[in-house]
C-alpha cells in the first residue's frame, strides 16, 4: 500500500500539485487520471523519488520515502518497477539485454538462473522468441511489453505505469492494460497507472484519482464514475460522444426504459454500433 | 548568474560520481565498453590528421627556413617541437572535443529525453556514477594514448612529407630529431592531454546529462558542449603553457 500525505510541489512559482492525500490499494490498479497538466506525472514521479516533495509524506508500507536515507531510498527502489511512457528501453540493447539489466546489476545469479527468469517474463508478456531483437526492430505494443517485462523481472511490490497506452492502438492499449491488471493480481502488487484513456479507465479503473490543476477532484471507481457529481470530472470523461451516450443508456437502463442483459462494461467493449437502441431491446 | 549556477551544477555532477558501485562488474563492463568506443571510434581521425599535420609542418617550416647557414637537421627538430608541444595535444584534442564530445552529449541527451536515464535511477543505479564516470575514466585512459600514437604518426608523416618532397633526406630528419631533445616536453604533452581529456568527457557529459527537452535541444546540446570544450582547451592550453613551461 501507498499512501500520500498532503503532498504538495511547486517549479518556481507554479504550484503544480496542491495538498494532495490518497491510498494507493495493494493488489489493484490504481489509476491517476486527469487532462494534460493535471499534475499526474508530476504527482508519479514524486512518488518515486524523481521529484523531491515540498511538502508532504509518501509512505510505502510504513516507510516515509521522503524522510529515508539514500541507501534506505536505494534499498526501496529495487522494488519499484516502472513502465515509462516512451518504454525507456536502452537502445543499444536487444530485447533481452534490457529484460536482464536489472538482474545482472542486483542479483548474484548464475547466467541460467536469469536466462531462465529473463525468458519466464517475456513468455508471460507473449514476447517468446523476440530475445534478439532490438528496440528499434519491434513495434510500439511490444515495446511496452518489453518494459513491462523488465519493470516485473525483480518481482516488485510496487509497478508504476506512465500512460501505457499513449501512442498504442485500442486494441493494443486493451491488451497492455489486460496483461497489467493480471500481472498485479498474480504478484499482489500495487500498482500506480497515469492515464487518459477512458478505455483503460473503466477496463481496470479499481482505485480511481481524479486530478484537477493539480488538486484531488474525486476518487473511487470505475463502477461509480459514471454517475458521479463532479463536473470537471464529468467534463473530462463525457468529452467523447461515445461516453456521453453511454452514460445516456446506462440512464435509460437504470430508470427500465430499457433491459439489457450485459453489463456496462461489455456494451462499452462492444463498441458504438451497439449503442444504437433497436426496437428489440426496449422493454415495451 | 546562469555561469555561477552551471558551475555549480557540474560540480554537484562530478561529486555525484564518487558512490559505490552497485554492481563492480558491470561498472568495469561500462569502463571497457566506453574506452573502446572513445578509443577505437576516434583512431582513425586522429591517424589521418597526425600524418597530414606533420607532412604540413615540416612543408611549412622548410618553406620559412631559407637561410643557408641553419642545417636541414633544423626543419626535423621544429616539426619534433611542435607536434610534441603542441599539434598532437592540443590540436587533436579540438578534433577529439567535436567527436567524442558531440557523441558523449548526443549519447547522455538522447538518453535523458528517452528517460532512459529515469528508467536507470528508478531501479536505484546512480546514474553520474554509471553513465558519467566510466566516460571520464575511459577519456582519460584513451586520449592520452592517442596523443602519443598523435607524436608518432605527427613526426612520422613530417619525414614522409620530408623526403617525398626532396626537402631533407630521411637519415637527415632522423638525425636532427634525436638532437636537443627535451624530454620535459613529452611530459609536458601528456600533462596535457590529461587536462584535454577530463575537459571533453566532463564538459560534453554535463551538457548531455542535463539536457531537458526534445531532439531539438540534443543537438543544441551537443553543439554548446563542443564549443564549451574546445574554449576551454584553449584557456587550459595557455594556462598550462604559461605556468610549467
Amino acid at each position: 500500500m501507498i499512501e500520500i500525505k498532503n503532498v504538495s510541489k511547486s517549479f518556481g512559482d507554479k504550484e503544480i500539485l496542491k495538498d494532495i492525500s490518497a491510498v494507493m490499494e495493494t493488489g489493484k490498479t490504481n489509476l491517476i487520471i486527469g487532462t494534460s497538466g493535471s499534475g499526474k506525472t508530476v504527482l508519479q514521479k514524486c512518488m518515486v523519488g524523481l521529484f523531491e516533495v515540498d511538502s508532504g509524506d509518501i509512505i510505502f508500507d510504513g516507510k516515509d520515502l521522503t524522510t529515508m536515507s539514500e541507501e534506505d531510498r536505494k534499498e526501496l527502489r529495487q522494488q519499484i518497477g516502472m513502465l515509462f511512457q516512451g518504454s525507456a528501453l536502452f537502445d543499444s540493447m536487444t530485447v533481452e539485454q534490457n529484460v536482464k539489466f536489472p538482474l545482472d546489476m542486483f542479483t548474484k545469479w548464475n547466467h541460467q538462473k536469469k536466462m531462465d527468469r529473463v525468458n519466464d517474463v517475456l513468455e508471460r508478456v507473449e514476447l517468446k522468441g523476440t530475445n534478439k531483437k532490438r528496440p528499434a526492430e519491434i513495434s510500439g505494443g511490444m515495446k511496452k511489453r518489453v518494459g513491462i517485462a523488465r519493470a516485473i523481472v525483480l518481482k516488485p511490490k510496487y509497478l508504476f505505469c506512465d500512460e501505457p497506452n499513449s501512442g498504442l492502438d485500442p486494441q493494443t492499449s486493451m491488451v497492455i492494460d489486460k496483461l497489467i491488471h493480471e500481472i498485479t493480481k498474480e504478484n499482489n502488487m500495487t500498482t500506480v497507472i497515469n492515464t487518459h484513456d477512458m478505455n483503460s479507465v473503466m477496463e481496470i479503473g479499481e482505485n480511481i484519482l481524479y486530478l484537477y490543476q493539480g488538486k484531488k477532484e474525486w476518487e473511487g471507481n470505475n463502477k461509480e464514475i459514471i454517475f458521479n457529481k463532479s463536473a470537471r470530472l464529468n467534463e473530462f470523461i463525457f468529452a467523447s460522444e461515445f461516453l456521453k451516450d453511454a452514460k445516456d443508456m446506462r440512464m435509460l437502463e437504470e430508470k427500465g426504459i430499457i433491459d439489457n442483459d450485459r453489463n456496462m462494461e461489455d456494451i462499452m467493449r462492444d463498441g458504438g454500433a451497439n449503442l444504437v437502441i433497436g426496437e428489440e431491446d426496449r422493454k415495451e | 548568474m546562469k555561469l555561477f549556477s552551471s558551475i555549480g551544477a557540474y560540480l554537484l555532477m562530478m561529486k555525484g560520481m564518487f558512490t559505490k558501485p552497485e554492481n563492480f562488474k558491470m561498472y568495469w563492463k561500462e569502463l571497457m565498453h566506453q574506452s573502446v568506443e572513445i578509443g577505437l571510434g576516434s583512431l582513425g581521425i586522429v591517424a589521418v590528421i597526425s600524418v597530414f599535420m606533420g607532412a604540413v609542418s615540416a612543408v611549412q617550416t622548410a618553406y620559412q627556413l631559407t637561410s643557408p647557414i641553419l642545417p636541414k637537421e633544423t626543419i626535423s627538430q621544429i616539426v619534433r617541437d611542435t607536434v610534441i608541444l603542441e599539434f598532437a595535444p592540443t590540436l587533436v584534442c579540438i578534433v577529439l572535443a567535436g567527436v567524442v564530445g558531440s557523441k558523449i552529449a548526443g549519447e547522455l541527451g538522447n538518453m535523458r529525453v528517452s528517460e532512459q536515464i529515469d528508467a536507470l535511477e528508478i531501479m536505484g543505479i546512480n546514474t553520474k556514477s554509471y553513465l558519467v564516470a566510466p566516460k571520464i575514466l575511459g577519456a582519460l585512459i584513451t586520449i592520452p594514448l592517442l596523443v602519443i600514437l598523435a607524436m608518432v604518426l605527427g613526426i612520422w608523416g613530417g619525414r614522409l612529407a620530408g623526403s617525398l618532397g626532396g626537402i631533407l633526406s630521411a637519415d637527415t630528419y632522423d638525425r636532427g630529431l634525436l638532437e636537443n631533445f627535451v624530454p620535459k616536453n613529452v611530459w609536458f604533452a601528456l600533462v596535457k592531454a590529461y587536462t584535454f581529456a577530463f575537459i571533453i568527457s566532463s564538459v560534453s557529459s554535463f551538457y548531455g546529462y542535463n539536457v531537458k527537452g526534445g531532439a531539438l535541444e540534443i543537438g543544441r546540446a551537443s553543439t554548446i558542449a563542443v564549443i564549451t570544450s574546445c574554449i576551454l582547451i584553449l584557456f587550459a592550453d595557455y594556462l598550462l603553457a604559461f605556468f610549467i613551461l
